[in-house]
């Protein structure tokens, strides 16, 4: 056996740039899966991330406008109230915390700096159900919320945008003229699965926004937050039918509000990315097939060219399994090779993808594996049936041969 | 003598079509331990099918062929190889040497089919070299070599398992006159030094005179047998009697 392992290691030198464009086969192979399977398994750790990020068992509670509601003299945007949120925390006993929420984008201004960004009101359990540290200073407190404080907590990109480098707290900024005094700072969370920036905010107390900024009395929505991610069905339920009550909704009317849960948004998301990397690890897979086809291709031209020596080798004693050994072992000898230099070649390659293309990867050392594992596989199989054929020579023909 | 070959009414019929081919039609001999038997015969007269049934490469059609008391003509295509391995040599017209491969791996060839190299093994190649006057080329590769020094490494390959027989199929057909009398004579003092059985096949008359034993062949068939010695340089016209 480690005569017939010489033997084979000897044919591969011996034509190198043919050994090295058959390897160049599997090596685009396996450095594409693994490539391909980081990207994949990278897009979905990506995904992961931010969807904890988002908080598993946050529910978002919007108005939507419905025929009846215009029928009733209203508009949909204005049905949901701060009376409805604290009900919804009283009476619901799968939700866990609640903050009413009211947004508009407006210009925020600094000394000689200004920012246009999103101003949101909320409630004390915002930072709870957001499950969102402040890097500096405090939140909004219930007082706040009461006395329609005019302060803020400000967002990452906009302290970046506003003050630089300066530390923000206690420091004034100014919202349609009206100052407001700067409490604290949110630490940065990145983007949302959509690709919003999120630290590109400035919070204040939705009494604020309502009556100082926007001059109105309704919530624009509502942030909850179940108990667990698995008693958000439950809490949906109860939110539903507590707000279609307190809406006195007849059981024929539609809801003039929606129950979104995050996790079944991001789930979509991650669907999308599953199914992308199933995709582009099957196109991978094919060209491992392709480079696997060469690998059989140049063995059935080797074999024939070899022909006298295997007729030299079975007159001086070889057996048919010698034969198919040798040259089984060179083909798998090549496609191991090329798979440990895919393997290197992949593992560089998305590195590279995720340095310069700003795409998350991930190598998982199971894809490695699987993927150098196949390229033997690849390298017994296509390489079988020539060598088969080789074995199965009659001697004296092969002797003949020119 | 031990009989070391039998070959009892062989034949070897191809089927080309649906017409049967004779190649061999009822050959029956002896050949005795230590004998150097040359084998000749127009072409077609079926020398080379003996050759490759004596050499186990090829298993007759009918008939009985025993080498060293085993009845070969019986076995399997991977006991054939075994034997080949451990009882037969083989030297070929063309060398037929493993190009890009130096000469001492081209001797050492038929060992690594085997499942131990003894001791014994590496010292009888040594020898060889010795013997065959190879000394100092075995790292040469074989087109760095005259024809002359390839047939003898080809002799080398064909004896370092100390084989039973040794069968050489036109050694000379490729070689200049000097240098075929040079082979010759390193066949005859294997022959006679070592007492290796060989079978010569060749159609030319002053090298078949190397052999001390003659056999021609004719459409399939033992033409005539006769001791070299008798052996005049035309070929004998008249029939001569078949050996039983």
């Amino acid at each position: 056996m480690t005569a017939l392992f010489t033997i084979a290691l000897r044919a591969i030198m011996r034509n190198k740039l043919r050994s090295s464009l058959t390897i160049l086969g599997i090596v685009i192979g396996v450095g594409a899966v693994i490539v391909m399977i980081s990207i994949g398994q990278g897009a979905k750790a990506f995904v992961e991330k931010q969807l904890e990020s988002l908080g598993t068992n946050v529910l978002i509670i919007i108005p939507v406008s419905t025929t009846h509601a215009a029928a009733r003299g209203t508009t949909g945007t204005i049905t949901l109230t701060a009376e409805d949120t604290f009900a919804l925390v009283k009476e619901c006993n799968a939700v866990s915390y609640v903050s009413p929420g009211i947004r508009t984008t407006t210009q925020v201004v600094s000394g000689n700096m200004n920012w246009t960004t999103g101003v949101s009101g909320a409630g004390p359990d915002y930072q709870i159900i957001r499950n969102w540290p402040l890097k500096d200073g405090r939140f909004i407190t219930q007082q706040d919320v009461n006395s329609m404080a005019k302060v803020c907590v400000l967002g990452q990109t906009v302290v970046t945008n506003l003050f630089g480098t300066l530390d923000p707290v206690d420091k004034w900024v100014r919202v349609k003229n009206i100052p407001f005094r700067v409490i604290g700072v949110l630490s940065a969370k990145g983007q949302s699965p959509t690709g919003q920036d999120q630290d590109d905010m400035v919070l204040m107390p939705y009494t604020t926004v309502q009556r100082k900024i926007m001059g109105v009395t309704h919530i624009g929505y509502a942030l909850a937050s179940s108990a667990t991610a698995e008693s958000r069905f439950e809490a949906i339920d109860q939110i539903t039918s507590l707000l279609r009550q307190r809406h006195r909704l007849r059981p024929n009317e539609e809801n003039d509000f929606s129950v979104i849960s995050q996790v079944e948004f991001a789930s979509a998301v991650m669907e999308t990315s599953h199914t992308m990397s199933v995709l582009l690890g099957s196109i991978a897979l094919v060209s491992l097939f392709v480079g696997g086809i060469g690998i059989m291709n140049i063995m059935l031209v080797s074999t024939t060219e070899r022909t006298r020596e295997i007729g030299i080798r079975m007159a001086v004693g070889a057996r048919e399994r010698d034969i198919l050994f040798q040259f089984l072992i060179e083909s798998t000898v090549l496609s191991s090779f090329g798979g440990i230099v895919g393997v290197i070649f992949g593992i560089f390659t998305s590195k590279l993808v995720s340095y310069y293309g700003g795409w998350p990867s991930l190598l998982s050392s199971l894809s490695i594996a699987v993927s150098f594992l196949f390229s033997n596989i690849i390298g017994i199989f296509f390489g079988y049936y020539p060598a088969r054929k080789a074995s199965r020579l009659n001697p004296i023909e092969a002797l003949r041969y020119e | 003598m031990q009989d070391i070959i039998i070959l009892k009414d062989v034949y070897k019929i191809y089927t080309m079509g649906e017409v049967e081919v004779a190649a061999l039609n009822g050959v029956s001999l002896t050949i005795r331990k230590g004998e150097f038997v040359a084998i000749m015969g127009a072409s077609g007269s079926g020398k080379s099918t003996l050759m490759n049934i004596l050499g186990c490469l090829d298993s007759p059609t009918k008939g009985k062929y025993c080498l060293e008391g085993l009845e070969v003509s019986r076995f399997s295509k991977n006991e054939l190889a075994e034997i080949r391995n451990k009882k037969l040599g083989f030297v070929f017209q063309s060398f037929n040497l493993l190009s890009r491969t130096t000469v001492i791996e081209n001797i050492e060839l038929p060992l690594i089919y085997r499942k131990r190299i003894s001791k014994r093994d590496t010292d009888n190649i040594h020898q060889m070299i010795r013997i065959l006057g190879l000394d100092g080329l075995q790292k040469h590769y074989p087109n760095q070599l005259s024809g002359g020094q390839q047939q003898r490494v080809a002799i080398a390959r064909a004896i370092v398992n100390d084989p039973a027989l040794l069968l050489a199929d036109e050694p000379t057909g490729n070689l200049d006159s000097a240098t075929s009398k040079d082979v010759m004579n390193v066949l005859s003092g294997l022959n006679h030094n070592r007492g290796i059985t060989i079978v010569l096949v060749t159609h030319e008359t002053d090298i078949a005179g190397y052999a001390r034993r003659v056999i021609v062949l004719k459409d399939g068939k033992v033409l005539s047998d006769t001791p070299s010695q008798t052996f005049t340089t035309p070929l004998p016209q008249t029939p001569c009697e078949t050996t039983p």
